[in-house]
């Protein structure tokens, strides 16, 4: 299919795109790397009146090292992550993850920001932003304010965003020393959305447990979800099987076309464990 | 409301000037104002890979992007990457190794597998079935084209190292 008819403007600052949503209401978007808008756009999922284009605004685009974080700009592409050394050498958890993100070509043309501010629940991006407890910069035409992780995924493809609103960056804490990450995911096919996948953080030992753990879920329901049973469990130091046990307790978990509920929570633990014991074997080996 | 855009860009090294209605999408822009019609759309939302084309020298889905995003850039698709020779190896293996049969999938499959093969060194075949993943193809079982792409990786690298 062909998308509906649609007006064009091109923004050359944050400030300009704001400004440019503020005049064209509700029905505009942003058009950034455009890997999946543009999709739903020739499905017809969506027909908006304007697509502002924000692909060209410099200041959006980059990975800048900040006091104790990385600062992610939002139209930074999956391929520039990719090859970037500073995400290589402070947050492996997401170095590890954008290989999972489609195909070489989406790479080159999708945006960090633009896989966040979508929030699709099987997606990898916002599950790394929310182990890391990353920070949303946002532009309103208010003015700028800030919005963590937690606050920021309310549900399907619905974020803290407000209408007119644009993420600028991703600010996230490089973890301290002794901290961990895990992640593995189930696809049917090659750079797929996740059936189920897993994306985590672990904060230093301490005696059998963790100092902290935040342990996120995707593709299992409306958006990434913590475990605050899984992650109680690993501080504590419980087992990785019994840590297992309660991946999902507590998670209003769905079924799709790929797996009914039930398998997704059975996924979910699967995976938990797999790389609970991952860990738990290398740090042994140490 | 949809006004029409001017654009100018680059098309295999000539440039194109043209008025397009903001929602024409890049692969329509090739096909239907180009006349290049060597790009293929297939699915229309980035996944079967047939509408691949370089843009700035990066592999880009040409169905995810629209024409007035090209604007300034330089696109190079199969005609061009034909006619220039420079990936003449490549074609010349995808051809022996029967690597092509309907024709469909190929100029994509080209696009994504020289994108590999810039890359230099001689990937293994796990890396090189990664690298192509998103690129369809119904008809081979991807078996020869992995082989196609294999050979050449060896053959430059051959030629690389006899050179230095």
């Amino acid at each position: 299919m062909k998308s509906s008819s649609f007006a064009y403007r091109r923004a050359a600052t944050a400030e300009e795109a704001v400004a440019l949503a503020r005049e064209a209401g509700e029905d505009a978007r942003f058009l950034a790397g455009g890997q999946s808008l543009l999709a739903a756009l020739n499905f017809r999922l969506d027909e908006p009146c304007m697509l502002i284009d924000i692909g060209r605004i410099g200041a959006l685009r980059g990975i800048r090292r900040v006091e104790g974080a990385l600062k992610i700009g939002a139209l930074t592409r999956h391929a520039e992550i990719a090859a970037s050394v500073e995400i290589a050498k402070h947050l492996p958890l997401v170095a590890q993850a954008i290989h999972e993100v489609a195909h070489p070509a989406i790479r080159n043309r999708g945006t960090f920001g633009g896989s966040i501010a979508l929030a699709d629940a099987a997606a990898e991006m916002p599950a790394c932003a929310l182990a890391l407890g990353a920070r949303m910069h946002l532009l309103g035409p208010d003015g700028p304010r800030r919005v963590a992780a937690d606050e920021f995924f309310l549900g399907l493809y619905e974020t803290a965003l407000e209408p007119g609103e644009l993420l600028t960056h991703v600010e996230i804490p490089i973890p301290p020393a002794g901290a961990c990450h895990g992640f593995a995911e189930l696809a049917r096919r090659r750079g797929d959305y996740a059936m189920a996948g897993l994306a985590m953080m672990l904060g230093p030992r301490t005696g059998a447990g963790r100092d902290w753990a935040r342990i996120v879920f995707f593709g299992i329901a409306d958006r990434a979800v913590r475990s605050p049973s899984a992650e109680a469990a690993i501080v504590a130091g419980a087992a990785p099987e019994e840590c297992a046990a309660c991946a999902t307790d507590g998670l209003d978990v769905f079924g799709d076309m790929n797996a009914a509920e039930s398998t997704k929570r059975h996924y979910a633990a699967v995976l938990l464990r797999r790389e609970l014991d991952r860990i738990s074997d290398e740090e042994n080996r140490v | 409301m949809s006004a029409p855009v001017q654009i100018t860009l680059s098309i295999n090294g000539e440039p194109i000037t043209a008025t397009v209605a903001p929602r024409m999408m890049l692969v329509d822009f090739l096909r239907e104002v180009a006349a290049l019609t060597g790009t293929h759309l297939g699915c229309a939302h980035g996944v079967c890979g047939a509408c691949t084309v370089r843009l700035d020298g990066a592999s880009v889905r040409s169905c995810l992007m629209l024409a007035v995003q090209a604007e300034g850039t330089e696109i190079e698709t199969i005609e061009g990457l034909a006619d220039s020779g420079a990936e003449a190896d490549l074609l010349d293996a995808f051809h022996r190794h029967n690597a092509v049969q309907c024709g469909y999938c190929s100029s994509g499959m080209l696009v994504s597998a020289a994108e590999l093969l810039a890359q230099g060194g001689v990937p293994d075949r796990a890396t090189i079935r990664d690298h192509i993943s998103g690129n369809y193809c119904r008809c081979t079982g991807y078996q020869s084209i992995v082989d196609a792409v294999e050979e050449v990786a060896r053959t430059r690298a051959g030629k690389a190292g006899a050179g230095a």
